[in-house]
């Protein structure tokens, strides 16, 4: 079987992400059972989440910078209202993922650039989050917190849950003739026009996606924090836009991939991880999540450089 | 009369007067010079971050540099390291603060340009790796920057701020480098279209490379100045201006595509936002609210400006 540039590309981020694996099963071989990799992989379900919405976002070849934000502020409702007054913390999430909804209308009919409005966003997410949790607390629901705790037989919740949320995302984005319309958008926005689709619709369904993954983001968060604060997810803007980078996703086009975006999220959550193991200064923790997307892109371009080499003969 | 109408930074400036005069019917005018002063003081540094990121966004879609907060974080850090409160280490410390500036520019480029890679993804990885540098130099750090430094960056002459003097100074030098040099024009020819630049014969790759130069230096001045006018580095000192910098560029008029850009518009813009803030502050609302109105104004400003954009295209 010959390998497509497609299969090339989406076999980038599965090698960084097993060379990563590798190296801290070589430094730490205790990690390599359930509960090591329960550890290790934890925190990446909601960052597995987050990077998902954002890619909706990418897709149509937009923005979001109030992801950390929103997560955030999903967080609070989760910690609050929804364990306080399930109905109406369900009514807040819902009434969330419509202003998504309504923010791509609103970034289509008035051809507004999607950085600022999200930027703009950001302050009333973030203004949002402050009025519910002023100081860091609430309580996670108890389902929520049994869901994230789960131990399942032989593979570990967090693997599982990843490997689950990367099948529903890729039937989306890749299976799903409304996948199809989005990703149509952001290769060739007039052509989907003139196709008779409505590119309206398209946007705005993308952004409802987005929120709707932004806000289970939110809720996996708090099932493992237990608690909340109104900043407890800022840096999810930056992993996510990274994430989905790693991922094989580019910022035009409407080349994304669920998959990809799914490992590419389980590698940054990784990166944190061994440095810990390496015993280097924790000082050197974000810089190591550069390095490592710096490595990756890399891999990708000797990939990439390869593969055309081939097309050419 | 109509020519000033059509200048895209003139509703930045509208909003920021507006502002403005809301603000001070608060406290009957009682405190309109204090109030200016405070605006000066603080959008000076807004503009200085806000002008590099201005030529880099220029440069085209995609072009954005989010390496600035950590770069104006490590060149605090480090250059009052450095001074280590000594007067006569000054220009050393100025001279390290631009040097950081130039390396994480050329770093920013190299990236860019070896690995074919967006330029948010360059600066945002390259953005990590100085934060760590600048965590790591910043472990327990209590330096304070020389006296006759902290009192320039705190000082006024004649009610004027002298860091808005600086500001000003570097926003006239932009305005001629933008609208007057080669290089502006070639940084505008690029951001329209840069297939088109290469073919009229540009040297795309330098003049990108001076512009990641550029807006890294002018972040390591502004995070020099920004450390000696709060008595001191801090590690989160660079965070909000991030958002800030992208925010008085788009706000101030000029095109988020690139290509397109104006310089008054950004201290009108930068005016603005430390405006909106004193003025929900002014009239008693809570952190949160204030959030939520900032937010809302950004987007009201841009909505408007997007309105004005379509009637001059459609007459």
């Amino acid at each position: 079987m010959r390998l497509t540039a497609d299969m090339i590309r989406l076999a980038v981020p599965f090698l960084a992400l097993a060379a990563l694996l590798g190296a801290v099963f070589w430094l730490q071989p205790r990690a390599m059972s359930y509960t090591g990799l329960n550890l290790l992989f934890n925190l990446a379900v909601p960052i597995a989440l987050a990077t998902l919405a954002q890619m909706f976002i990418i897709a149509v070849n937009d923005l979001d910078l109030s992801m950390g934000a929103f997560v955030s502020f999903v967080a609070c409702v989760t910690a609050t209202f929804l364990n306080d007054a399930p109905l109406v913390g369900i009514a807040i999430l819902a009434a969330s993922i419509a202003v998504y909804a309504a923010l791509g209308v609103v970034i289509h009919l008035r051809q507004l650039p999607a950085i600022v409005v999200t930027l703009g966003m950001s302050f009333v997410w973030t203004g949002l989050a402050v009025m519910i949790l002023p100081a860091p607390g609430g309580a996670a629901p108890e389902w929520i917190r049994a869901i994230m705790t789960v131990k399942p037989p032989l593979v570990p919740m967090a693997i599982a849950a990843s490997v689950l949320i990367a099948l529903v995302a890729h039937l989306i984005v890749a299976r799903s003739s409304l996948g199809v319309l989005i990703r149509g958008v952001g290769g060739n926005e007039r052509s989907v026009a003139r196709a008779g689709w409505s590119v309206l619709r398209a946007r705005a369904a993308a952004y409802a996606l987005a929120g709707f993954f932004a806000v289970l983001a939110g809720m996996a968060l708090v099932g493992l924090t237990t608690a909340a604060d109104a900043n407890i997810a800022l840096r999810y803007t930056l992993l996510s836009i990274a994430g989905v980078i790693l991922g094989g996703g580019e910022f035009t086009g409407g080349r994304v991939s669920a998959v990809g975006a799914v490992v590419g999220a389980l590698t940054l959550a990784l990166a944190g991880s061994f440095l810990s193991f390496l015993r280097l200064s924790p000082d050197w923790q974000i810089g190591a999540q550069g390095a490592i997307l710096i490595l990756v892109l890399a891999l990708r371009l000797g990939l990439d450089a390869m593969e055309r080499r081939r097309a050419a003969r | 009369m109509m020519v000033i109408f059509r200048k895209p930074w003139l509703w930045a400036w509208i909003a920021a007067i507006g502002v403005f005069a809301v603000t001070i019917a608060a406290t009957a005018g009682a405190s309109a010079g204090g109030l200016a002063q405070a605006a000066f003081t603080f959008a000076a540094f807004s503009v200085i971050v806000g002008l590099g990121q201005m030529f880099v966004i220029t440069l085209g879609p995609g072009n954005v540099d989010l390496s600035i907060p950590a770069t104006m974080t490590l060149a605090g850090t480090v250059s009052l390291k450095l001074m280590d409160g000594a007067e006569e280490m000054v220009l050393a410390g100025i001279a390290i603060a631009l040097g950081i500036g130039v390396a994480v520019g050329t770093a920013n480029y190299a990236l860019i340009k070896a690995l074919r890679i967006p330029p948010i993804i360059a600066t945002l990885a390259l953005s990590f790796i100085v934060q760590s540098a600048a965590i790591w130099t910043n472990r327990g750090l209590r330096v304070k920057p020389p006296g006759s430094l902290a009192d320039f960056a705190t000082g006024t002459v004649a009610g004027v701020p002298h860091v808005a003097l600086v500001a000003g100074a570097l926003t006239v030098a932009a305005w001629v480098l933008l609208e007057r040099s080669t290089y502006g024009r070639r940084v505008t020819a690029i951001g329209q279209s840069l297939p088109a630049a290469r073919r009229a014969g540009v040297p795309v790759d330098g003049v990108r490379l001076q512009t990641y130069v550029l807006c890294a230096s002018l972040a390591g001045l502004c995070g020099f100045l920004l450390s000696c006018f709060s008595g001191g580095a801090a590690l989160n000192m660079g965070a909000e201006y991030l958002l800030i910098s992208i925010a008085v560029v788009v706000i101030g008029g000029s095109s988020v595509a690139g290509g397109n850009s104006n310089v008054p518009g950004i201290w009108g813009a930068a005016l603005f936002l430390f405006l909106v803030v004193s003025m929900l502050n002014t009239y008693g609302f809570g952190a949160g609210p204030r959030l939520i109105l900032t937010g809302f104004i950004i987007i009201a400003v841009i909505l408007a400006a997007s309105a004005r954009g379509r009637t001059a295209a459609g007459g």
